[in-house]
C-alpha cells in the first residue's frame, strides 16, 4: 500500500501549504498567540539627571567648572546618565589590554555605585571622585577599605583579599617580568595580613588597617600620588 | 575610542588610589603637572563659518592637526581665532569626529576631496566608522579602479607609438593585438575572420541533403557526401590558414608558455587540431566512428570570433565571474531534481506502463518540469503524482529565478564598464592633447617674452613691448627663473619648431615626440637648447656630455644632452673633438650654435653607458648635436664653460 501512503504525503504537503497561505493572509492569526506586541513597545532606557550644580557642588570638594567639565566628559561617553556593569568593565579593560580587567573593575564598581542598584550616576561617579582626589588620608584609606570589603561586613578576610588581590594580579596579564607564580597572590596577601592583622584573628578591621597604614611611611607618602589628576 | 579613554582616564587613575595600601614597594612620583588652566572655548573659522568647542574636545587626538601644536600655525593673534582656508562643509565632519569618536562620511560629495581634507587635518582614512565604513571603502575602490583604467587606457594610448628598434617578434605580435595600428594587421584581421565565418559555414551546410540534380538516389545525400573534394579543399584551405596564424602567434609571443596556457590558443588548437588527426586516421570503419566524432570539434572554430568581438568576451567573462552563482544555481537545482524525482518514482510506481521506470529516469522529467519546459512524453498520471509534480514545477520557476538576476547584474555592470573604458580612451586624446598645449604656453609666454627683447638690459623701457610689461608677478617671477636657468646652462630655451627644423633629415624616432609629453618642469617640453659655446654648423653627431660645469649630472637629469639621434655610433676621438672646437673657439656673441638636445625625463641608461660617469665635467664620450646658426641674442659666454664643454 505504498500508494496510499503517497497519497497521504501528497494530502499533507497539501494542508501544510494551505496554511502557510492563510498565515500569510492574516487570517490565522488568532491560533498563533505570539506576543508579538511588547516587541514593539520596549522602553527606551532608563535616562537619569543628576542633581544640581550647587548640591553637588556642597556634596564634593569640586569646584562649579571642574563638576562642568568632569559632567560634560561623562555625558559625553554616557549619554543616558548612567554606567552599567558591562560598559564600566569594558572601560576599565581598555586602560589594561594585556591582562584581565573585569573582576577588579567589578569590585570597583561595587565600590563606587554606593546604593548599590547597579548603575554608576554622574553623582556616585563625582563623589567617589571627590574622596579619592580630594579627601583626607583618612577618607582615602576608608575607601580603600571599603573596597577590599568586599561584602561590606566591615571585616576584610582572607579570601576576600585574595579575591581582590587575584583581580589586581590578573591585571598584569601573562606576560610579566618575573614571571608570574601561581602563588604570587597568595603569598602577598599572607604579607599583607601578617602586616595588618594586629590581633591575628584572621580579619583585618578598619581601625586595624587605619592602624596600621598611618604608622607605614610608604602608604602615607604615596596617598598625595593622585592629588592633581584633575 | 580614544574620546572615552582620555574622559575615563582621570577615573582609572584615582581609582588606583586602592592599590596603594598593598604595593610592596614605593610607587613612583606622579607625572609633572601642566598648569591646567581649565577649559576653555576654542574658535575655529573654516573659510568664515565659526566653529566653537572645548579644548578639551581637541585635545582628545593629540596626534592629530587640531589636536596638537601645529594649529597654532593657524592662529590668528587679532581675531583671537583659529583660521583655516578650507571646506566648511567638510570640516563639520571633521569636528564630528572629535566630538563623538566617529567619523562620518559625506554621501554627497566627492571621495577624493574627503580624503584630502582628512589629510590635511592629519585623520588616517581607518578612522571612519562602522556605519560609513563600506560605502566608503567601496567608493574608494570604485574611484582608484576607475583612475587606474585611465592610466591603462593612457599608456596603452601611447603604445601605438612603437619604440623605435623592437623586433620583428614585438611588432607581430602588437600587430596581432592591436590590429588597429596598421593596415597589413587589419587586413590580416579580416581575412582570419572571413575564414573562420567560411570554415564554419562549411560545416554547417555539409550536413544538409542535396538534391541530385542528375540521378536519384534511394535517400538523399548530405552535401558533404556528395562534394567530398570540394569541401576537403577548402577545410584544407581554412586549417592551413588557422595553422599559419597560430604558428605566427606563438612565434610573436613575448612568453610562449603563457600563450601555450591561454584559452584562446587552446581553442584554436582544438579548431585545427581534428583535421590533422583526421589525415593521420586511416579510413578504416572501426576507427571512423571516432574520427567522426572529432570532426565535432570543428564547430569549436566559432569561438575564435571571440577575439574579433568583444561582446563575446565580455559574455565569457561575466561567466567566469559568476562562476559562483552559477555554482549555486547548479547545485540546488541538483539538490531539488534528485528530491523530486525520488518522489515521482515512487509516486508513480504503482501505475502499470508508466514511463517512470527509475529514478534516473524520473530526472528527466523533473528537468523538464522544473524549467518549465513540459515536452510532454513524461506525465504523471496518479494524484500524488499530479501533486507533487505542480509543486515540482512551481519550485523550479523560483530555484531558477533566484541567481539569475546576479549574473545578470554583473553581466550589466561589467558591460558598462567597458563601454565606459571605451569610451573614456576616446575622449582621452582629447584631454591629453589640451593638456599638451596647455603645457607649452608656458614656455611659450617665456618665449614670447624673449623674443619681443624682454631680456634686453637696456633700460628701454618705452621701447619694450607692452606685453612685457603687463605679466603678472607670477609670470615675472617664473620667467626670470627660466632665465637664470638659461645662464647657469649657458643654453637657451627655443621652441619645438626651430628645434625639429635644425633635426631636419634625421629620422625622428619616438623620442621628440614622447619628451613633448613628460615635462613638467619649468624647461619647457622639447626645447632646445643652445649652446653658448661657439661650435660653427657642422651636421656631425656630437653629443655633449654635461656641458654645465657647475651642475651635477644628477639634478641635471631632465636636461641631459641625450641624443635622439645619433647619426654615427663611430666614436669621434677625443683628438678629433678637440680639434673642432680650437678652431672655432671664438668668443663671438653673435654666431650662435645651438645643441639639439633632448630633455627625457628618466634618463635611458641603454643609450648612454658612456654618460653614466659623473665625473669631471670634461669627461664624456661622444656628444651629438646638430648645429645650426641662430640670431637670437644672448649675452656673453662664460669662457670657462667653453672650454669645459669642449671637451
Amino acid at each position: 500500500m505504498g500508494i496510499q501512503g503517497m497519497e497521504l504525503c501528497a494530502m499533507a504537503v497539501v494542508v501544510l501549504l494551505f496554511i502557510a497561505v492563510l498565515k500569510q493572509f492574516g487570517i490565522l492569526e488568532p491560533i498563533s498567540m505570539e506576543d508579538s506586541s511588547d516587541g514593539e513597545l520596549e522602553l527606551s532606557t532608563v535616562r537619569h539627571q543628576p542633581e544640581g550644580l550647587d548640591q553637588l557642588q556642597a556634596q564634593t570638594k569640586f569646584t562649579k567648572k571642574e563638576l562642568q567639565s568632569l559632567y560634560r566628559g561623562f555625558k559625553n561617553e554616557c549619554p543616558t546618565g548612567l554606567v552599567d556593569e558591562d560598559t564600566f568593565k569594558l572601560i576599565y579593560a581598555q586602560f589594561f589590554p594585556q591582562g584581565d580587567a573585569t573582576t577588579y573593575a567589578h569590585f570597583l564598581f561595587n565600590a563606587f555605585d554606593a546604593d548599590g542598584n547597579g548603575a554608576i550616576h554622574f553623582e556616585d561617579f563625582v563623589v567617589g571622585l571627590s574622596i579619592l582626589l580630594r579627601g583626607t588620608v583618612h577618607e582615602k584609606l576608608k575607601w580603600a577599605f571599603n573596597l577590599y570589603d568586599i561584602n561590606k561586613d566591615g571585616y576584610i578576610t582572607k579570601e576576600e583579599m585574595l579575591a581582590i588581590m587575584k583581580s589586581i594580579y590578573d591585571m598584569m596579564g601573562r606576560h610579566t617580568y618575573p614571571i608570574l607564580r601561581e602563588d604570587a597572590p597568595a603569598e602577598h596577601v599572607e604579607r599583607f595580613f601578617q602586616k595588618m592583622d594586629r590581633n591575628q584573628d584572621g580579619v583585618v578591621t578598619i581601625e586595624e588597617f587605619l592602624e596600621t597604614c598611618q604608622k607605614d611611611e610608604n602608604i602615607m607618602s604615596s596617598m598625595q600620588l593622585f592629588e592633581n589628576v584633575i | 575610542m580614544a574620546a572615552g579613554l582620555a574622559t575615563w582616564l582621570p577615573f582609572a587613575r584615582a581609582a588606583a588610589v586602592g592599590w596603594l595600601p598593598l604595593a610592596q614597594q614605593p610607587l613612583p612620583p606622579a607625572p609633572g603637572v601642566k598648569a591646567s588652566r581649565g577649559d576653555e572655548v576654542l574658535v575655529v573659522n573654516v573659510s568664515g563659518r565659526r566653529f566653537e568647542t572645548w579644548k578639551n574636545t581637541l585635545d582628545r587626538y593629540p596626534d592629530t592637526l587640531l589636536g596638537s601644536s601645529e594649529k597654532e600655525f593657524f592662529y590668528d593673534a587679532d581675531s583671537g581665532e583659529y583660521f583655516f582656508d578650507r571646506d566648511p562643509d567638510m570640516f563639520r565632519h571633521v569636528l564630528n569626529f572629535y566630538r563623538t569618536g566617529r567619523l562620518h562620511c559625506p554621501r554627497q560629495e566627492c571621495i577624493q576631496a574627503f580624503d584630502e581634507e582628512l589629510a590635511f587635518y592629519g585623520l588616517v582614512p581607518e578612522l571612519v566608522g562602522d556605519c560609513c565604513l563600506e560605502e566608503y571603502r567601496d567608493r574608494k575602490k570604485e574611484n582608484a579602479e576607475r583612475l587606474a583604467e585611465d592610466e591603462e587606457a593612457e599608456q596603452a594610448g601611447d603604445g601605438p607609438a612603437l619604440p623605435a628598434g623592437s623586433s620583428l617578434r614585438q611588432r607581430l605580435w602588437r600587430a596581432f593585438e592591436n590590429p588597429h595600428t596598421s593596415t597589413s594587421a587589419l587586413v590580416f584581421y579580416y581575412v582570419t575572420g572571413f575564414f573562420i565565418a567560411v570554415s564554419v559555414i562549411a560545416n554547417v551546410v555539409e550536413t544538409i541533403p542535396c538534391r541530385g540534380s542528375a540521378r536519384r538516389s534511394s535517400r538523399e545525400q548530405p552535401c558533404g557526401e556528395r562534394f567530398p573534394q570540394a569541401f576537403f579543399c577548402m577545410d584544407t584551405a581554412c586549417v592551413l590558414i588557422f595553422t599559419g596564424e597560430y604558428l605566427l602567434r606563438l612565434f610573436a609571443a613575448p612568453s610562449r608558455c603563457r600563450f601555450l596556457r591561454s584559452v584562446m590558443s587552446l581553442i584554436d588548437v582544438v579548431a585545427i587540431l581534428p583535421y590533422y588527426i583526421g589525415l593521420l586516421v586511416p579510413k578504416n570503419d572501426d576507427v571512423s566512428g571516432a574520427f567522426v566524432t572529432l570532426r565535432v570539434f570543428r564547430v569549436f572554430r566559432i569561438f575564435k570570433f571571440s577575439r574579433h568581438s568583444q561582446g563575446l568576451r565580455i559574455l565569457g567573462y561575466t561567466l567566469k565571474s559568476c562562476a559562483s552563482e552559477l555554482g549555486f544555481l547548479l547545485f540546488s537545482l541538483t539538490m531539488a531534481i534528485i528530491i523530486f524525482a525520488t518522489v515521482m518514482f515512487y509516486a508513480e510506481k504503482g501505475t502499470n506502463k508508466t514511463n517512470f521506470t527509475s529514478i534516473p529516469a524520473a530526472f528527466w522529467y523533473t528537468i523538464v518540469t522544473m524549467t518549465t519546459l513540459g515536452y510532454g512524453d513524461m506525465v504523471p498520471s496518479t494524484i500524488a503524482g499530479k501533486i507533487f509534480g505542480s509543486i515540482c514545477s512551481l519550485s523550479g520557476v523560483l530555484v531558477i529565478a533566484l541567481p539569475v538576476p546576479v549574473i545578470v547584474s554583473n553581466f550589466s555592470r561589467i558591460y558598462h564598464q567597458n563601454q565606459r573604458a571605451d569610451k573614456r580612451r576616446a575622449q582621452q586624446k582629447v584631454r591629453l592633447a589640451r593638456i599638451r598645449l596647455a603645457k607649452s604656453g608656458t614656455t611659450n609666454a617665456f618665449l614670447q617674452y624673449k623674443q619681443n627683447g624682454g631680456l634686453e638690459d637696456s633700460g628701454s623701457g618705452e621701447e619694450q613691448a607692452l606685453c612685457v610689461r603687463n605679466r603678472s608677478a607670477f609670470e615675472q617671477q617664473h620667467h626670470h627663473l627660466l632665465h637664470c636657468l638659461e645662464k647657469t646652462t649657458c643654453h637657451e630655451f627655443t621652441d619645438e619648431l626651430t628645434f625639429s627644423e635644425a633635426l631636419g633629415a634625421v629620422s625622428p624616432g619616438g623620442r621628440t615626440s614622447r619628451s613633448t609629453s613628460v615635462s613638467s618642469q619649468p624647461v619647457g617640453p622639447g626645447s632646445l637648447l643652445s649652446s653658448c659655446c661657439p661650435r660653427r654648423a657642422k651636421r656631425r653627431a656630437i653629443r655633449l656630455a654635461n656641458s654645465t660645469a657647475s651642475v651635477s649630472r644628477g639634478s641635471m637629469q631632465e636636461l641631459d644632452m641625450l641624443a635622439g639621434l645619433r647619426r654615427s655610433h663611430a666614436p669621434q676621438s677625443r683628438s678629433s673633438l678637440n680639434a673642432k672646437p680650437h678652431d672655432s673657439l671664438d668668443l663671438n656673441c653673435d654666431s650662435r650654435d645651438f645643441v639639439a638636445a633632448i630633455i627625457s625625463i628618466p634618463t635611458p641608461p641603454a643609450n648612454t653607458p658612456d654618460e653614466s660617469q659623473p665625473s669631471s665635467p670634461g669627461g664624456g664620450g661622444r656628444a651629438g648635436s646638430t648645429l645650426r646658426n641662430s640670431s637670437l641674442g644672448t649675452p656673453c659666454l662664460f669662457p670657462e664653460t667653453v672650454k669645459i664643454s669642449s671637451l
